[in-house]
């Protein structure tokens, strides 16, 4: 599904990733590191919002290096940045609607979400930005969904959000990996990280350390490999 | 009591006027952040396609009508031709982009001059704005009444095209978070294109407004710039419901400085109090709230 080969990217001419590769084997994919170590900028280059300087990124076996991100959209990927963005100055149901308009199925797949989201049906009329962090990441996920991806790109899904809703939110990416959605996924929960994950690649510097089985891992072995 | 309405009337008018030339910049300048001084002359150019219309079509009674919608087009066009050619490699540089858009705004003024005479071009109005409307006793010009009309519809189509249709949807997701809105799936290539599009276009309507109560000259547009864009920045940048508050009271003001001093005097005065308005709230009249970030 995904594949990423010698991916180098940064930020003007400050470089983040050196050469990291994610070879396309498994359905679920954990990016573990500490802060700085390049998962978000990795993710990033993954949607295309950063441009690799060097690499390839493949999806469904196409070469979607130098595509724009909604063409990836399109393609099937979907991506839930870090820190709970949602248009602040939409209301929820708006916030679905942008991501729905056009799809002859849009309606149905708001329906959806309102059902796996309660919380999102009772604020649907409340601008997004009044909405709680723990609201907001379940509206991210639900545009991210609205759009039938293949792919899911999580970025510190339940970072910064209250422990009851993380535990919803852990739920449903169990969910939907078990239901065949591949996920790639950052997360600073390691455990559920490697819970949820077939394999997991960490990160230290921009480069890729370790690589291994997600149930196997050792969580010891896993924190060594984010220092350098 | 005369003292007080006519220049209450007359200062609505030209702050719809006023509104006119600022709302098409609350899209390029409040939505999408650029310094476009072409603007004025996008209005200018909206006031020679009237001028054209009517060379075209003798009766000013229909080609008033014919012009707003070719006024539209042509400035639009000619907006889009800017966003394409230019302001597309210099969104976030907005210094770079004032200085190139004085320059075109100067080419603009140069051609329009080489094709139109210097002293301008008479536009006629139609024989359905020749007479007066009695209000408490005054004669209040229909002219003006029409710019108020005509400034209403404007205001209630942008606002219901943003607040209601899919595309005003990814405008406003765009505004608010480019990178969001890409990997939402919107193209935010496209939605700037059109939003500068449709901005510059209304520019163009108020061209057509402008050249009925107005000379039309290769000039024009500098007489609305500067006043649009303190407009834009009194209402609270991208907030519709400010730009038509403050185009009003810029347009009052205007008019009852004018009576006490003198046409020029009122708009130092007009510009003094907004500046000192803009400093003790310097976000405008209206603001955004939200909790989260974005």
């Amino acid at each position: 599904m995904l594949e990423i080969i010698d991916v180098h990217a940064g930020y003007g001419r400050t470089s983040v990733l050196y050469g990291v590769s994610i070879p396309g084997s498994a359905k679920v994919v954990a990016v573990l590191g500490h802060n700085g170590a390049g998962k978000s900028t990795l993710l990033r280059a993954t949607i295309g919002l950063v441009r690799p300087t060097h690499g390839t990124v493949l999806f469904d076996g196409e070469d979607v290096t130098q595509l724009a991100p909604h063409r990836r959209v399109q393609r099937g990927m979907a991506y839930v940045a870090q820190g709970q963005q949602s248009f602040g100055q939409l209301t929820t149901m708006e916030n679905l609607q942008l991501v729905a308009d056009g799809r002859s199925n849009g309606r149905a797949k708001i329906a959806e979400m309102l059902e796996r989201f309660p919380a999102l049906a009772q604020f649907a009329t409340r601008k997004a930005g009044l909405l709680s962090g723990g609201q907001r990441q379940q509206l991210a996920i639900a545009r991210a969904l609205i759009t039938e991806p293949k792919l899911l790109i999580l970025d510190e899904p339940t970072e910064g959000i209250q422990p009851t809703i993380v535990a919803e939110i852990e739920a449903t990416i169990m969910d939907l990996a078990e239901g065949g959605l591949s996920v790639l996924l950052v997360e600073q929960h390691i455990g559920f990280a490697l819970e949820a994950a077939e394999k997991y690649v960490v990160l230290a510097s921009g480069r890729v350390t370790q690589t291994g089985f997600g149930g196997r891992a050792s969580l010891g072995a896993v924190r060594d490999a984010m220092v350098i | 009591m005369d003292a007080l309405i006519a220049p209450l009337l007359n200062g609505s008018a030209a702050g719809a006027l006023l509104l006119l030339a600022a709302l098409g910049l609350t899209l390029t300048f409040g939505q999408m952040g650029v310094i476009n001084m072409a603007h004025g002359d996008f209005i200018m150019a909206g006031a020679f396609i009237a001028y054209l219309t009517q060379l075209v079509i003798t009766s000013s009674n229909i080609s008033i009508p014919v012009a707003l919608p070719l006024a539209f087009l042509g400035a639009g066009l000619l907006g889009l031709l800017l966003e394409v050619g230019i302001i597309q490699w210099m969104y976030k540089r907005p210094l770079d982009t004032l200085l190139v858009t004085v320059g075109v705004s100067l080419i603009l003024q140069q051609i329009a001059l080489q094709i139109f005479p210097a002293q301008g071009v008479p536009v006629e109005k139609p024989s359905w704005l020749d007479g007066q409307l009695d209000v408490l006793g005054y004669e209040w010009p229909l002219r003006q009444v029409f710019t108020i009309v005509l400034a209403i519809l404007c205001v209630t189509a942008l606002a219901a095209w943003l607040r209601y249709t899919s595309f005003g949807r990814r405008i406003r997701a765009t505004v608010q978070n480019r990178d969001l809105a890409e990997t939402s799936g919107v193209n935010t290539r496209t939605v700037d294109r059109i939003t500068f599009f449709v901005g510059s276009g209304l520019a163009g309507v108020a061209g057509v407004a402008a050249s009925l109560i107005g000379g039309t000259n290769s000039q024009m547009g500098t007489r609305y710039i500067i006043p649009a864009f303190l407009v834009v920045v009194a209402g609270g940048i991208g907030q519709i419901k400010g730009t038509v508050i403050a185009a009003w009271g810029v347009g009052v003001s205007l008019a009852f400085f004018a009576d006490w001093t003198t046409g020029s005097m009122a708009q130092v005065l007009t510009f003094v109090l907004v500046v000192v308005f803009l400093q003790f709230r310097p976000q405008g009249l209206f603001t955004v709230r939200t909790r989260g970030l974005t």
